[in-house]
């Protein structure tokens, strides 16, 4: 009887029951909303203390490390599929360059690694330096440059090691390219791409339209310049001049126009006459003047500048050169020298298109046009088959994926008449990642 | 050469030549740092926005129309925080203009003078494209707008002194109508207190957090990444458990995520301008809190 009472008591306790407990409610709900009171009386301190923390944690870090540049790295690797032997490689219809130009090497390999540390130096100058590692040759320095920061009146100067100013494309690191490969007009006109230890001077107009004027002296340690580490004298051994003029089409669409120059006067220039599977048969060298214009274009589309969904880039360079001098015939056998003249051009026009996130497609068309070249006695034309009038042209497209700013697969095919008397089929899958500071990109 | 030279000293004298103007050229990175400047330097400036409403600023091309006008700029005022990383330190080099280097009075990071959120513990870029000094969206605490308003005065006092009382009194005008604007705005926001909401990219943390409200996911699987389906399907779950009363996003992005997880979920989903000039109604910074606010209490039932 007393366990059945106790039970009762306890199930109407579970239940809830209204026993008489109105008065006892009122008070719980008081220190309910007390306590309610503390407790957001305590979260808003413990906000207040977090906020407090959050702008110490923002103060910068102090120690000698504090003052660390930015560094970031290029990681590359690629996989090359060519149907035709890439030690063979040539351009027909054109001298060969000093420069790097051909495919790679077949099957899988790992690409030219980049180290860039950069920072201001001062108030006065930034600082920059680009390592190129390549698996094969060590180190390289493929930029190393001040660039000065303080002077006014539009006016920038940079010094050192740099890639030149010259057309569009040149002055952007691989990295940073649409195609995997070079255009063949960067090719045989700037050696795939130019880097010249020089200055450069350039201004900025004051004015809406975006206008800029630059020079640069260099030393003409490379192509088109000779021989190949620059001539043995004090002054210049390459000039360039070049002009660019840009702005905004309506809202959606940014374009921009340049022209460049370069001169320089190549003294022994060297380049062999190669067998079929490419050893030297003879070497050759030119010694003249060389001049060569570039008109550049590029067009960015994108919705309202917002890239993010889709956006389309349309770039071409038109190359012209005219070189004349004397031309000497395997220089260290029969040494004939005889007259040189000859006008060259050539050009590409590509076209990318990102049309979901992430995902672009490209299209490029090259052209290269051999020109007229002309030899006097005692040359004549069967001592350099490599000049024989020839128009190479080649295909190429691709498809990339980029997950992040900081990542990008490509994959490329490519149908390439470098070559007169075969078709060179290329495919090519890489990858192109970048680790540590964030990149800004030239348009 | 020498005609080379002879061309570039001819034209130096030209721009020597050239009329100075007489207001002082302000470059804002974002559109409400030009509205703040328009509202405090009136007609004794000129306000040039590098960006747009419906561009994400994170991603911008350092177009040759962006140079030409950082070129002339006298002024310069940013987010910071990295916020425009990928574009403004290529502006600069570029420009020839030492007057808005970094360490001169004409380079203003808007975000160095507010209290920072989100300021992360561990930077790591598998973690999304973090800002390693937090997140630089400060702009929509409208407490921010004031204290920068402040930092703003006192630049454009020190960069032309001539107008100093000008620019004084139009702040102090600024000042007294955005406290006016501000208590109201704190009084409309009470509903919102600890409103779940879906957010698109982590731009909207100050304004969530002055108004009490609690995020409960966003659309982007890490920062900076597109919405991918596998994420916008483990949101929908998380939505069962944990829902949302509202899902936002900002002019810039696509609606599609958002609309996407809203038909799943049946939460509403809304617009925000995010800035000056993000919807019809966000004309200046007062708009864009009032058509902030209104949005989502018109949303928020």
């Amino acid at each position: 009887m007393y366990r059945k009472g106790t039970m009762a008591l306890a199930v109407a306790a579970a239940l809830g029951l209204p026993h008489g407990a109105t008065a006892q409610t009122q008070d719980e709900l008081r220190a309910l909303r007390e306590q309610v009171r503390q407790l957001d009386k305590r979260v808003q301190e413990a906000e207040a203390t977090a906020q407090q923390a959050a702008v110490q944690a923002s103060s910068r870090p102090t120690g000698e490390n504090a003052m660390n540049p930015a560094v970031s790295v290029i990681l590359n690797g690629i996989y090359s599929n060519l149907s035709q032997d890439p030690n063979a490689f040539r351009i027909n219809g054109f001298a060969p360059t000093l420069g790097e130009v051909g495919p790679g090497v077949r099957g899988l390999s790992l690409g030219e690694s980049e180290l860039a540390l950069a920072a201001n130096i001062d108030h006065n100058f930034r600082g920059t330096l680009i390592a190129s590692i390549s698996p094969e040759d060590g180190i390289g320095v493929e930029e190393g440059y001040i660039q000065t920061l303080a002077l006014s009146y539009g006016f920038t100067i940079k010094a050192g090691r740099f890639f030149s100013g010259v057309g569009y494309q040149n002055q952007i690191h691989a990295h940073a390219w649409d195609f995997t490969d070079a255009p063949l007009a960067n090719r045989v006109f700037l050696g795939n791409q130019l880097n010249e230890d020089g200055i450069q001077l350039k201004w900025v107009a004051p004015s809406d339209l975006y206008f800029d004027l630059g020079l640069e002296l260099g030393r003409g340690r490379q192509f088109p310049a000779g021989p190949a580490g620059g001539r043995n004298k004090n002054g210049v051994g390459s000039s360039t001049l070049f002009a660019h003029v840009g702005g905004d089409l309506g809202t959606s669409t940014a374009w921009q126009a340049g022209v460049s120059y370069l001169s320089t006067s190549p003294q022994d220039r060297t380049f062999g006459n190669l067998d079929s599977s490419g050893n030297p048969v003879n070497t050759n060298s030119f010694t003249g003047n060389s001049r060569l214009w570039v008109l550049d274009g590029i067009l960015k589309w994108a919705p309202n500048q917002n890239p993010t969904i889709t956006h389309f880039k349309l770039q071409g360079e038109y190359f012209r050169r005219k070189e004349d001098g004397n031309l000497t015939f395997d220089t260290t056998g029969t040494a004939q020298t005889g007259g040189f003249a000859s006008v060259q051009s050539g050009w590409y026009l590509q076209g990318v298109y990102q049309f979901v996130p992430m995902w672009r497609v490209g299209y490029r068309y090259d052209r290269l046009n051999s020109g007229t070249t002309s030899l006097s006695a005692p040359l004549t034309a069967a001592d350099f088959p490599i000049l024989a009038a020839y128009n190479p042209t080649r295909h190429t497209v691709m498809v990339d994926w980029s997950p992040s700013e900081f990542s990008r697969v490509r994959l490329q095919a490519a149908s390439d008449k470098s070559r007169s008397d075969a078709t060179d089929n290329q495919v090519f899958l890489q990858y192109i990642v970048s680790l540590g500071a964030h990149g800004a990109h030239k348009f | 050469m020498k005609a080379i030279l002879r061309f570039l000293v001819a034209l130096s004298s030209v721009v020597v030549a050239l009329p100075a103007t007489a207001a002082l050229n302000v470059f804002a990175c974002e559109q409400e740092w030009a509205a703040l400047a328009q509202e405090l330097a009136g007609d004794k400036a000129s306000v040039y926005s590098a960006t747009n409403a419906l561009q994400d600023v994170h991603k911008v091309e350092a177009r040759p129309s962006l140079i030409a006008r950082i070129r002339s700029a006298d002024l310069l005022i940013c987010s910071g925080s990295e916020l425009e990383i990928g574009w403004l330190p290529l502006l600069l080099t570029q420009s020839g203009n030492a007057r808005i280097q970094p360490g001169s009075a004409g380079y203003l990071e808007a975000s160095q003078f507010v209290p920072k959120l989100e300021i992360p513990k561990v930077v790591d870029r598998a973690l999304g494209d973090v800002h390693p000094s937090g997140n630089p969206h400060v702009h929509l605490d409208p407490r921010n707008i004031a204290k920068v308003a402040d930092v703003l005065t006192e630049r454009l006092v020190q960069l032309d002194p001539a107008n100093a009382e000008a620019y004084k009194a139009r702040a102090s005008v600024f000042l007294e109508r955005w406290r006016a604007a501000l208590s109201r705005w704190e009084k409309e926001t009470v509903r919102l207190k600890g409103v779940p909401v879906v957010v698109y990219h982590k731009d909207m943390s100050y304004f969530i957090n002055w108004a009490g409200m609690r995020e409960a996911g966003s659309l982007e699987p890490k920062p900076g990444l597109p919405p991918t389906p596998a994420h916008l399907a483990e949101l929908v779950e998380r939505m069962k458990r944990d829902p949302a009363k509202v899902i936002v996003y900002s002019p810039y992005n696509s609606p599609r995520a958002a609309e996407f997880l809203s038909e799943r979920t049946k939460i509403p989903s809304v617009m925000l301008p995010f800035t000056v000039g993000g919807t019809d109604k966000a004309k200046d910074l007062f708009g864009l809190f009032d058509d902030t606010i209104g949005r989502l209490l018109a949303t928020v039932k």
